[in-house]
């Protein structure tokens, strides 16, 4: 069992956390989205192979949201910061 | 009792001052403290110690330890069986009770080996092939009976297991020569060390190889190098410590065996045995290297032993396993068996070494010491019916002349190399390098795991310790620790010399039946032959074709000798067919060690109530509602559970009920956002919501459809309680954190969860006022003073409390909360006030019954993941309000404006018989003909017979339902129709003036 570093209290076991998939940022304007632009934040996603950002939360612990790089194929997770840091890959902010 | 004919007069390991007896098939026989089951069985001469799985072939011991493939037994009756327990790792104690396994009707004559004559009729993959014809189901019976190692204890484990979570800098596993060093060196730096080693002491091979460490012998060294260690406070030993899994940043699991070694006898404030999770910075892996069988006919009989095994029995056990004894080998290390054997006083007919020389130190001793030595040989066949009596030798490569001869003797002691222990290298993802010159795998080395000693490919005992030294030092700087590199160690054997190992595969070169492979799982060469011929050459493959290795002992010793027979056939290079992935555990592992204390009551939690003791003492029912414990009904003396529960759903109707309801979600949301947040959050408009009220409201997901419905009430300015229903009580304290934390963190709130600190207490009926208004209160509880869906908080019988008028019944309701602790008490009280109402306790089953008589919804029963607001009647406050609530934008898609939606409606039965109701999940279909096939236009979510309706009720959803009332359906439910016609899913009290009284 792989530990992840959690931006607000270190190290802990992966069962402490629960993933909520890849990092993704709400319409700002959803009234005003589109129908394609609103499905697309509702049901499509990169599903990339390899490294990409998601959304994980400590949730056995702080119970706080982070975002965390994770490669897809040997599920190690890479990275991890705050929601309010800016990610290396340029993903938008999640709000 | 028999008298152990097979024990030296003198040395070993073990304290004859203790005997113990013991007993074997229900035999009693005597051994000593410090033996295992295996050596004093030798040591009594008992040599036939199991039979084998496909064929039931006789066997014996192969080895002394861990990777012991043959004598496996069950132990001991009752709540302490254990099956397929190997008697080389069982501690030998007062009364221990042993039988043989595998065998019927018993080891020495077996009904089943039969199966052996019959060997040509059972190839590997027979399960796969014969038993196609003329279905699995035909044969599963006969192969069930015969298949399977050991039996499963009947009775449930009477031992007790723990389970501890330890961190450590430097975790070494395996205290040989290798482990001791790699742990001084780490201790030394003030590294918090733990040793875990599997056997009965520490010390590995130095516990029984005749060497010398610093001018002594290595067993006293051993003691006082664990002295030095037991004395540091950072160091914890832990021998019977079997390290067997190793996984994701260096987390290893570890069974220690506590009190295993005092048998059924131990006290019983001792666990059996612990599982260790220990998490550690850097790990060493001193795990050692296990002996190599050498392949060649009938190398299965009782009486053919890995030669380290005889010399581990003869010098730490003090048994002579044999008394005239052939060794056969590829290597030197063997020549020490010879050599121990000679001084100990047991004849050594011949050493047969496939070299054609050697001019490793022990081989000159060997030569020095007048052992006769065939070099250039191999031995190519046993005899003995159920033991060896005689071997075959013969020139090997035929550069020797000379013919087969045999050569009389009861003990063939071998050895094909040695074999690094790296299962659990290769579990921690390390790949493996092959070295050529003695035919290993080994650790290529990975920067948080160090290995050190014969798992690297070191066979000589200055190298170890070394090696372990280096280990150890390298270990501790890496975990952060100063750490000076080790002195020039001591190794008195510094001198000695090893000549190279010739690795070899197959003696002989006809291929036969009867060259064993895997012993535990009867894995012939010619059966790796056969698989290669039939094209499983992937080594993933031909193990799972074969079995090989996949016993209990997971091919601790048939591994590296299949794959590398395999590689033969193929010819291919060893390396190119590759080692097998090894996984977890490295020993079997029991069941209730990995259970540990979780079981019973302890296997999942229960929450109880605040007023559970009351409920208890009516001897009531308990359904399990997510972990809490909720009464069903509360039966009197002489009422059927149905009976109960009409009562109580009648009582609520015409009187009054009390309902413990503390499950219920609460959660306080205070902040200068507040009101925002929330009005994003439900899809009812918050801000409107004066102080002291209580609104009810849905809560969506962003797709738009309904995951709860609650109520939430304004406490104060910027201050809100919410309360989902209980089943979502903590996924809607998570969804609230959730869409603050990465939708809209400006917001300032705070969440609090305060479900369990406030039990709810639910008054329901046309008495409840009556009862509430009897209690000492500040509050107003007049109709005109607290109206439905009014709030009030302040103190009932002195208790702080807040009530909400809320109903989930149709019926006058108030739902009293107050501090968890007090909820008892005011329990009774309340019960005590109503007597003269008649009140009394409703379960969840009458409340079921109330709720559907009202038409109140349950989110998750009555809708789905596809249901909207409009569906359930509630499309116009869901557009009206602009603001972008979670959701609000998906109810504009295309999919939720169009085509005949499922909307909800009510059922009523047509043509019912007494209590008669629609069954929960029938369809309305078009029409009742099966054969052109059904289309469902909807679906039946709840029913129920209403007591106070004296009718069945129903609701459901039906397309474009809203328009079809009044209109007749056929209902259809496992090959049945009913008819029902549609009305509105209201069947109690549409007006609302009971809600409002
Ligand atoms: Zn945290």
């Amino acid at each position: 069992m792989q530990q992840i570093d959690c931006p607000w209290c270190g190290k802990r076991n992966e069962t402490e956390f629960s993933c909520g998939g890849e990092l993704i940022s709400r319409p700002q304007d959803a009234l005003g989205a589109d129908d394609k632009a609103w499905t697309d934040y509702l049901y499509f996603r990169t599903n990339t192979k390899g490294v990409h950002t998601e959304v994980w939360r400590h949730t056995f612990g702080c119970r706080q949201w982070f975002k965390a790089e994770r490669n897809t194929l040997t599920h190690q997770v890479v990275n991890t910061r705050k929601l309010s840091e800016e990610t290396g890959e340029g993903h938008g902010d999640h709000g | 009792m028999a008298k152990p004919d097979h024990r030296l007069p003198q040395g070993g390991r073990i304290n004859r001052d203790k005997p113990l007896s013991f007993s074997y098939d229900g035999a009693v026989y005597q051994g000593y403290e410090g033996d295992t089951l295996a050596s004093a069985l030798l040591a009594n001469g008992k040599r036939l110690l199991g039979r084998s799985f496909k064929y039931h072939r006789p066997r014996g011991a192969l080895s002394a330890g861990v990777e012991e493939c043959n004598a496996l037994v069950r132990l001991e009756s009752g709540g302490y069986v254990e099956p397929n327990a190997r008697a080389t790792l069982v501690p030998l104690y007062q009364g221990l009770s042993a039988k043989s396994q595998n065998c019927w009707p018993s080891v020495d004559w077996d009904i089943q080996a039969i199966n052996g004559l019959a060997a040509r009729f059972l190839p590997v993959g027979f399960y796969n092939k014969t038993f196609m014809w003329p279905s699995w189901r035909f044969w599963e019976g006969f192969v069930r009976r015969a298949a399977g190692l050991g039996e499963a204890p009947e009775a449930a484990d009477a031992q007790e297991y723990h389970k501890r979570h330890a961190h450590c800098d430097v975790l070494v596993i395996g205290a040989g020569p290798a482990g001791l060093m790699a742990a001084l060196q780490a201790a030394g730096s003030g590294a918090r060390v733990i040793l875990a080693d599997e056997q009965e002491e520490m010390g590995g091979s130095l516990l029984w190889e005749q060497d010398e460490i610093a001018g002594i012998a290595a067993a006293e060294w051993v003691r006082s190098a664990l002295g030095e260690l037991a004395a540091q406070n950072n160091v914890t030993l832990l021998k019977r410590c079997t390290a067997t899994g190793y996984y994701d940043h260096n987390l290893i699991v570890m069974a220690e065996r506590v009190s295993d070694f005092l048998g059924p006898k131990a006290p019983v404030d001792v666990p059996r045995q612990r599982l260790w999770k220990v998490r550690a910075a850097q790990v060493v892996l001193a795990t050692g290297a296990i002996e190599r069988p050498l392949v060649f006919p009938n190398n299965d009989r009782p009486g053919v032993m890995l030669a380290a095994a005889v010399r581990q029995y003869l010098n730490r056990y003090a048994v002579a396993v044999g008394q005239r004894v052939v060794v056969a080998c590829n290597n030197d290390s063997a020549y020490r068996t010879a050599l121990d054997l000679q001084a100990a006083g047991v004849e050594v007919v011949a050493v047969v070494d496939v070299r054609a020389d050697s001019q490793g130190s022990w081989v000159n001793q060997a030569k020095s010491a007048g052992i006769r030595i065939l070099n250039n040989h191999a031995v190519t066949n046993t005899k003995g019916r159920k033991g060896v009596t005689a071997a075959r030798v013969a020139p090997y490569s035929g550069e020797t002349p000379g013919v087969a001869r045999w050569l009389d003797c009861d003990l063939v002691a071998m050895s094909g190399g040695w074999n690094p222990v790296v299962h659990l290298y290769s579990q921690s993802g390390g790949d493996l390098d092959y070295v050529e010159a003695d035919g290993v795998f080994v650790p290529q080395g990975r920067d948080y795991i160090q290995t050190a000693g014969s798992v690297n490919g070191r066979w000589l005992l200055a190298e170890c310790l070394r090696e372990g030294a280096g280990a150890g030092v390298k270990a501790a700087q890496t975990a952060g620790f100063e750490a000076a590199a080790p002195a020039p160690e001591n190794a008195s054997a510094d001198t000695l010399k090893q000549g190279p190992t010739l690795p070899v595969w197959k003696l002989v070169d006809e291929s036969s039946d009867k060259q064993w492979i895997d012993f535990q799982h009867d894995v012939t060469l010619s059966d790796v032959e056969l698989a290669a011929r039939e094209n499983f050459i992937s080594v993933e493959h031909f193990k799972r074709f074969t079995t090989t290795g996949m016993s209990v002992d997971q091919g601790k010793t048939s591994n590296i000798n299949g794959l590398a027979t395999l590689a033969q056939v193929l010819g291919k290079a060893i390396p190119q067919v590759g080692a097998t992935k090894f996984r977890p555990p490295y020993t079997p592992v029991a069941m209730g060690a990995l259970a540990g204390p979780d079981l019973g009551p302890f296997y999942r939690p229960k929450r109880e109530m605040p007023c559970h003791d009351w409920h208890a003492a009516q001897q009531g029912d308990f359904d399990d509602a997510g972990y809490w414990q909720r009464p069903s009904c509360y039966p009197l003396a002489g009422e059927t559970r149905q009976q109960a529960i009409k009562r109580e759903a009648l009582m609520v109707r015409r009187g009054v009920g009390l309902f413990e309801g503390s499950p219920l979600g609460k959660i306080e949301v205070r902040g200068k956002d507040a009101a925002e947040f929330l009005n994003r959050i439900y899809m009812n408009n918050v801000p409107s919501l004066k102080q002291g009220h209580i609104r009810y409201a849905l809560a969506l997901n962003d797709a738009g459809a309904i995951t709860d419905d609650g109520v939430f009430t304004k406490l104060g300015e910027d201050h809100y309680l919410l309360s989902p229903s209980s089943a979502a009580a903590e996924r809607f304290v998570g969804s609230l954190e959730e869409w603050h934390q990465t939708a809209w963190p400006h917001y300032e709130v705070i969440i609090s969860p305060v479900t369990t600190q406030w039990a709810t207490l639910t008054l329901a009926g046309p008495k409840a006022r009556q009862v509430l208004q009897k209690l000492d209160a500040d509050i107003d509880f007049s109709k005109a003073a607290f109206p439905h869906m009014a709030f009030r908080s302040g103190a009932l019988e002195g208790v702080p409390a807040r009530i909400s008028r809320v109903s989930f019944t149709g019926e006058l309701s108030y739902e009293v909360n107050v501090p968890a602790s007090y909820a008892e008490a005011l329990w009774r009280r309340l019960l005590q006030a109503g007597e003269p109402e008649g009140i009394a306790a409703y379960g969840l089953e009458a409340l079921i019954i109330l709720r559907l008589e009202k038409g109140y919804l349950h989110i998750g029963a009555d809708t789905d993941g596809n249901t909207i607001p409009d569906d359930i009647g509630w499309g116009a406050p869901a557009r009206k309000k602009a603001v972008d609530y979670i959701g609000r934008r998906s109810l504009d898609l295309p999919v939720y404006c169009q085509g005949r939606r499922l909307q909800l409606v009510g059922f009523k039965l047509l043509g019912g018989r007494g209590e008669q109701c629609i069954e929960v999940g029938a369809h309305s279909i078009e029409s009742a003909d099966t054969a052109s096939g059904m289309r469902s236009t909807g679906f039946v979510t709840s029913s129920c017979f209403s007591p106070h309706l004296n009718q069945p009720v129903a609701i459901g959803r039906i397309e474009d339902g809203r328009n079809r009332q009044g209109e007749v359906v056929a209902l259809y439910y496992d090959r049945k129709t009913c008819r029902a016609e549609i009305t509105a899913p209201v069947f109690y009290d549409p007006e609302g003036e009971r809600l409002h009284a």
